[in-house]
């Protein structure tokens, strides 16, 4: 990292720094401490009796906490952060009110904290994705919505008046966000409805959640960050567009599974939308490989433009494997089995989190002035690259496994799960090279912004200590 | 136009998933259960829905699912008596049902005549057979594995999950389901003693023993008698014993109350006869 921050920021890149620095660095905590709980699940596995005597630790307290930190701790704030970004940059305006933006993100985090107290203490909503208390929801939800009025004033305000693709894509993510996270928590905490409508609004949520808007926030910084680091335009903003709207309508509709017990046609509804999600994304597929590929394509393996890449390439297999395994027949085996942790696996850590490290890796220096070592960026990717495949892959397999035994009632229960646990372990093996690697992004993370204010503190005494002569004499 | 196609793809999902279904099941109240007329599910008691909360409070759902899928249903009719003429009888069901054409004699009843195709055909087969002086019953069986492996006796329909303050369906079973949990192991001690050791039980158990529920006493002039039946390396060390916690017994009071067996319009089952009493015996002791 250099010493002195140069070049200097511009003053759109400027305005979104405080905000930024707030929302990355407490996330890349979050994420950490996510990869952790992950890990203390995936324990139970391979020894069932080792983390029993502490209720923190046991499966359904960690796998919880690691979900909830992973979606509100560091994904919400870092895709958000990315927009705020990309909504300033591209609309040529510096960020509205970036000081009421760091308030809304300190307490956001302040709600993240106070979730997490609940889920760990044992007041977990008991809806997955949703697993926060009610009173943190109401804390994350004001401070989103403090949060997302300036980003939208930051668009209005604009001085580019043509939408970039990107732009879409994150107004799109912060509407569906309030959406589908205010009726979800009204509807099943604050006025809770009766029966199975519970069970349909939280895979509604948790539909829209995986499918749209985490595809949306991702998008939002590949259609950015792709053309620029590949230094090509983007190949087609319609086919863009297309992505945009088909996503739109038919990742609404996903989540609930086909067996589900509920009115034949949601399951059926809900398995059809799946299925043609295959449409976006091969669009995506085409998108990506048309813009990156080509002469002058950047040398260096596993820079920021690989993780946005492969990112995208990990998303049209996650919508893939989403769309085989929604079809009715598939999903007579692939139900109820590790198939189904292997598909989120592949969104969450192969494409999600990927394209979120390219967003941070490519913004933070731009608002600091300051560079991350490409060394330790390329250490993360060459753990985060195979610990995502590790993690995913071998949980599809597994998963196929044991369904196969499920679907057979001969079989006795023990043997079902012993089917897929060698599976289980090699995907272990994966998490723990993922959870390294969130490390290294929590230091190169922390180490920027500790680095930017050491710097900004260093000058400011030189300033200082350079000027005194001249008061004395004075 | 982009916020338009958004608002409007949003708004189409919300108004199916969320407006409809509440419309559509959102005031599902109790059911009568078929031919029996009583009403299902009862509210549970006061002790139940606190085990309820601890559920959902240890995260059961994560490894336990609550809802049985059926693939598909047989009917079945069974001849229960032959009256006085089973020459008429025998006339009556090859009239009515040409299929079973090769039964000779309406010796050994009860006696499973077979599968029919549909309730319908099973209903004028019976009336056919009473009318010619015998008697008939017809048993609807669901199929499935999640049946076949003893889970449920039927599908699982609206109406299951209505007294249920967070209904968990779940999506994952590295547990078994646990929707008839009452039904398959009744015994609150069973259910004490796995919830502890599930080893003690159930051999091949992957569960983690949730010892925490538990506390470990020092054993007074006379034993307590909620105290658990352990022995073998599962004992506590001499001189203490382990007690269930007030939210041990509630889990285990939840975990009764589990059943979803009732026969009802939605979802038709022939009643099990009752498990029996082999499959306690062993936890008992």
């Amino acid at each position: 990292m250099t010493a002195t921050i140069s070049p200097v920021p511009g003053p759109i890149d400027r305005s979104c720094r405080l905000p930024l620095f707030a929302l990355f660095g407490c996330a890349a905590g979050w994420l950490v401490l996510s990869s952790i709980f992950g890990l203390a699940a995936a324990m139970t596995f391979h020894n069932p009796s080792l983390l029993a005597n502490c209720p923190m630790f046991t499966l359904g307290r960690a796998y919880p906490t690691w979900a909830y930190l992973f979606i509100y701790g560091f994904g919400v704030p870092t895709a958000w952060g990315a927009g705020l970004w990309l909504m300033a940059r591209l609309g040529r305006i510096k960020a509205m009110n970036p000081i009421l933006i760091t308030v809304g993100a300190k307490l956001w985090h302040v709600g993240v904290l106070v979730g997490l107290i609940g889920i760990l203490s044992g007041d977990n909503s008991g809806f997955e994705w949703l697993e926060l208390p009610r009173y943190a929801a109401v804390i994350l939800f004001l401070a989103f919505m403090l949060m997302t009025v300036w980003l939208f004033m930051t668009c209005s305000w604009r001085t580019e008046p043509n939408l970039y693709p990107s732009q879409w894509f994150v107004l799109g993510a912060a509407f569906w966000f309030i959406w589908i996270f205010s009726t979800s928590v009204f509807l099943l905490q604050m006025h809770p409805v009766r029966g199975v409508v519970q069970a349909a609004i939280a895979w509604w949520f948790a539909g829209n959640l995986l499918n749209v808007w985490l595809t949306l926030a991702g998008l939002a910084v590949t259609v950015y960050v792709l053309p620029k680091l590949a230094g090509k335009p983007l190949h087609s903003y319609y086919l863009a567009l297309f992505i945009f709207v088909t996503v739109a309508l038919f990742g609404s509709w996903t989540g609930l599974p086909v067996h589900a017990p509920l009115p034949a046609w949601m399951g059926i509804f809900s398995s059809t939308a799946a299925a043609l999600m295959i449409v976006p994304a091969l669009a995506l597929g085409l998108l990506v490989v048309k813009t990156t590929s080509g002469e002058g394509q950047p040398a260096c393996m596993g820079g920021v433009l690989y993780f946005a890449k492969f990112g995208a390439f990990m998303l049209v297999l996650a919508t893939l494997v989403s769309a085989v395994a929604a079809c009715p027949v598939v999903a007579r085996t692939t139900d109820f089995t590790w198939f189904t942790e292997g598909q989120i696996m592949l969104r969450l850590y192969g494409f999600f989190a990927m394209t979120m490290f390219a967003a941070v890796y490519h913004i933070l220096p731009r608002v600091s002035g300051l560079e991350i070592s490409l060394r330790r960026i390329r250490m993360h990717f060459w753990l985060a690259m195979p610990g995502s495949l590790l993690l995913a892959l071998p949980l599809l397999v597994g998963g196929v496994r044991q369904g196969l035994r499920l679907a057979d009632a001969t079989v006795p229960f023990a043997a079902t799960a012993q089917a897929a646990v060698l599976w289980v372990r090699i995907s272990t093996l994966g998490e723990t090279l993922i959870a390294l690697g969130t490390l290294i992004f929590c230091v190169n993370v922390g180490w920027l912004i500790l680095t930017y204010y050491r710097t900004l503190l260093k000058q400011q005494v030189t300033e200082a200590l350079a000027l005194q002569p001249v008061e004395v004499k004075s | 136009m982009v916020f338009l196609t958004a608002f409007v793809a949003l708004a189409i999902s919300w108004s199916g998933f969320v407006l409809v279904t509440q419309l559509q099941l959102g005031r599902v109240d109790q059911a009568k259960t078929i031919p029996a007329g009583e009403a299902y599910p009862l509210a549970r008691s006061g002790q139940a829905m606190q085990g309820a909360e601890v559920y959902r409070s240890l995260g059961c759902v994560y490894c336990h699912s609550r809802q049985i899928n059926q693939q598909g249903t047989t009917v079945e009719v069974t001849l229960v008596n032959a009256g006085t003429n089973s020459a008429n009888v025998l006339g009556a069901i090859r009239t009515v049902a040409p299929q079973f054409g090769q039964i000779e004699s309406l010796a050994n009843v009860p006696k499973v005549l077979g599968q029919v195709a549909d309730t319908a055909a099973a209903d004028s087969l019976v009336t056919a057979i009473s009318e010619a002086g015998g008697q008939a019953m017809v048993e609807i069986l669901p199929s499935g594995p999640d049946i076949s492996r003893h889970w449920g006796t039927r599908r699982s329909v609206a109406q299951d999950y209505i007294y249920d303050p967070v209904v968990q369906p779940g999506v994952r079973r590295f547990g078994p389901d646990l929707t008839d949990a009452g039904r398959m192991h009744p015994d609150a001690q069973w259910q004490l003693l796995h919830l502890y050791a599930p080893k003690t039980v159930v051999k091949d158990s992957t569960m983690p023993g949730h010892r925490f529920l538990f506390e470990q006493r020092k054993l007074g002039r006379n034993p307590t008698p909620e105290a658990l039946p352990l022995a073998g390396d599962f004992a506590p060390p001499a001189g203490y014993e382990i007690v269930p916690t007030e939210a041990a017994r509630s889990l285990v009071a939840y975990l009764l109350s589990l059943r979803a067996d009732a026969p009802l319009y939605e979802s038709p089952v022939t009643p099990p006869v009752p498990p029996a009493t082999n499959d306690v015996a062993v936890v008992t002791k």
